[in-house]
């Protein structure tokens, strides 16, 4: 039954359009496999394309280095990803005319999403590399879809344990600032099941529109509510904005983050970065490959990697790691290797593995702290860290969502 | 109660309009005169930002204040005797495209020269700090900010009004043609329009690096709600883009105070109310040379 129109569309492109496409896909046989990375890299999501870019590559090169793909060379190719509508046509474009074995990356939620439709319908591997939204590992989760980035629960749950650890949840009543689109939403509801099953509570919440940049009147606004503690559910270039704001404006209120990425605290500027946030991974972490990883990065691009170069290295690494183990590119026998249990080096204290029901990677996070502005000398190490969060002994699922909360059945 | 805090959004309104004013006063310039919808506006004004962020460490905020928009007003000369000059008569489509590339161009090189990640910058420890006035909360910085956009405002309104280059520029807006017939050659009049109009965007940028992320996007951010303002104040009217730059402040805090979602469509719709009963915007005039 779902072989038929693949194979009649796939008539139709030879025939109509792909004079100039067919000798790309007879070449990519044979000699290299090609990975498609696709990611935002302009608008208020680029500044982390650019770190998942710089990742992938540094990534692709050390497989090469090491031999490549059984024998083959991993050749990447890298797209920006702009809009859902245009992360949709040019996944299409990755899978059907460049023959690309796996697409890599993605940060918005909303393009994950769209990029997931196309990777059912196309039965071809995806790896996400940024998108948060619990709804992609529960009501939108896809047989070929992977999560190397941690799910909005996991990010909540972690942060959260600091949170509770400085007394910032219990009876305390929360201002959250959402960003208004599917990653916010999704981040809004998870926060509030958080706050309320922990004996607080989201007070007042405002959704800001993605294109907003100045702040001024929610600083007023937060002002006048008074809460305990502000938390924001921003996302991209926004979050730059609010804590250079945040700070011009002198509120008090403690701040916590339930979405996070470090390059946009870099880019805050001296004494802006404040409150607590949670990150799968950061730069001064003390494991050997983590910081040979942080070595390298540094010594090409000069400047340290954050979580999102941490996720599109990854991801790269264990898709490599993965064909090269089952001697075979072929998507389904991926899916059935990672669905295993497969274990991975992900530049942690432990090893990391899908789960299975809902193939989100079930790795360690942490939470970090900002130091006090006086403090923050040098311009990258300018907080200090938890412990892993889950700690050693307990399962590295105790952050994940449960079966209750994202329900996760793949389509056919 | 409520009503002292929807107040308060109100004067924040008219400080963040100052923000769009120095940029659209320069956009509604050049489309006066020239006739070119500068689409590379933004681009002039994440330059100057990024200038700031780039000079501030050896001439200090105060340097940079100065230099940045003097640096990129040259820019500006330079791209009006070698690019903006051909279209003036010509198609405006032409300059349309050749402006919409120059924004690219110069977003691009940004992201190739200081990368795509923002870069970070402050304000300056001396204007750091806020002022409260009863129950209200301003920042000191932002009140600076208005003062020097209220200088400019005036010193622009001095220079078009009370001087002779002020009268050949108005003139040359009207009728080109007369103005040509009278001797007098408009195009180093025009440099100097292109000069200050991007000189007064690069300022913008110079004061907001310090509390709005500095990258290579900001300029496409800000150019949009700059030719709203345009748009709303009516072309070639000078105190019309004072008035709607205001007026789009306020209505912006007041969106965000009563339905956060809405704080930038607000604006949008504003716009299109604004052209439904006046076409023209609030007090755009008849140009003879665009009927």
């Amino acid at each position: 039954m779902t072989e038929l129109p693949r194979i009649t569309r796939r008539g139709a492109l030879l025939g109509a359009a792909a004079v100039l496409a067919a000798p790309a896909i007879s070449h990519a046989q044979s000699d290299v496999v090609r990975i498609g990375h696709l990611t935002p890299r302009t608008g208020f999501l680029g500044p982390l394309g650019e770190f998942a870019v710089q990742a992938a590559q540094l990534a692709a090169d050390e497989v090469n280095a090491a031999g490549g793909i059984n024998g083959r060379k991993l050749e990447m190719l890298f797209e920006d990803s702009v809009n859902p509508q245009t992360a949709s046509a040019k996944a299409e474009r990755y899978i059907k005319r460049d023959n690309v074995t796996c697409i890599v990356g993605e940060i918005s939620s909303a393009s994950a999403l769209a990029i997931g439709q196309v990777v059912q319908r196309e039965r071809a591997l995806f790896i996400n590399t940024g998108a948060n939204s619990d709804a992609l590992r529960g009501s939108d989760c896809r047989k070929t879809m992977f999560h190397v980035e941690g799910q909005n629960s996991m990010y909540v749950k972690a942060v959260g344990r600091a949170l509770l650890d400085k007394g910032l949840i219990k009876g305390k009543k929360a201002y959250a600032l959402t960003a208004d689109y599917a990653f916010g939403h999704d981040l809004l509801k998870v926060a509030r099941r958080f706050m309320e099953q922990n004996g607080g509570s989201i007070g007042s919440d405002d959704l800001v529109p993605t294109d907003l940049t100045d702040f001024s009147p929610f600083m007023l606004k937060l002002r006048q509510a008074r809460p305990d503690v502000v938390v924001v559910n921003l996302a991209g270039a926004q979050i730059t904005n609010f804590l250079k704001q945040y700070s011009e404006y002198g509120l008090r209120f403690p701040v916590a983050g339930f979405g996070f990425d470090t390059a946009l605290a870099w880019g805050a500027g001296k004494g802006n970065f404040l409150g607590t946030w949670p990150t799968m991974w950061h730069h001064l972490l003390d494991n050997p490959a983590a910081k040979q990883f942080t070595a390298d990065f540094r010594k090409r691009f000069g400047k340290p990697p954050e979580n999102q170069a941490w996720g599109d290295y990854n991801a790269v690494k264990i898709i490599a790691k993965s064909m090269t183990d089952l001697k075979s590119v072929d998507p389904m026998k991926v899916v059935e290797h990672l669905e295993s249990g497969a274990k991975f080096d992900v530049l942690k204290e432990r090893e990391a593995y899908f789960r299975a029901r809902d193939h989100q990677l079930m790795t360690t996070m942490y939470a970090i702290t900002a130091l006090p502005p006086e403090k923050q000398t040098d311009p990258y190490d300018i907080f200090t860290s938890s412990g892993p969060i889950p700690g050693p002994d307990e399962s590295l699922e105790a952050i994940a969502s449960t079966p209750e909360e994202a329900t996760c059945t793949f389509p056919s | 109660m409520e009503f002292v805090f929807l107040f308060e959004q109100v004067l924040n309104g008219l400080l963040i309009g100052a923000y769009y004013l120095l940029i659209a006063l320069g956009l509604s310039l050049i489309f006066s005169l020239g006739g070119i919808v500068n689409l590379a506006h933004g681009a002039f004004y994440a330059i100057g930002a990024y200038l700031a962020v780039t000079l501030a460490p050896y001439i200090g905020f105060s340097g940079a204040f100065v230099a940045a928009p003097v640096l990129v007003g040259l820019l500006g000369i330079v791209i009006e005797r070698f690019l903006l000059r051909r279209f003036y008569r010509a198609d405006p489509i032409l300059s349309l495209l050749l402006t919409f590339g120059l924004a690219m161009v110069a977003e691009q090189a940004l992201r190739m020269i200081y990368g795509a990640a923002p870069v970070p910058f402050s304000i300056p420890l001396a204007l750091r700090g806020q002022i409260f006035i009863g129950d209200f909360l301003l920042s000191q910085y932002r009140l600076m900010i208005l003062a020097v956009a209220a200088l400019c405002v005036i010193g622009l309104w001095l220079l078009l009004q009370r001087t002779y280059f002020g009268r050949v520029v108005r003139a040359g807006v009207q009728n080109p043609d007369m103005v040509g017939a009278l001797g007098i050659s408009l195009r180093p009049y025009m440099s100097a329009v292109v000069a200050i109009a991007v000189g007064l965007a690069a300022l913008a940028g110079v004061m907001l690096a310090p509390i709005t992320g500095v990258h290579p996007a900001m300029g496409a951010e800000i150019l949009t709600f700059a030719f709203v303002v345009v748009i709303i104040g009516g072309l070639g009217s000078f105190w019309g883009v004072v008035l709607a730059a205001i007026i789009v402040g306020v209505v912006r805090g007041i969106a965000a105070y009563f339905f956060p979602p809405a704080t930038e469509a607000s604006v949008y719709l504003l716009m299109l109310l604004v052209l439904l009963l006046r076409p023209r915007g609030l007090f755009g005039e008849r140009i003879a040379k665009f009927e």
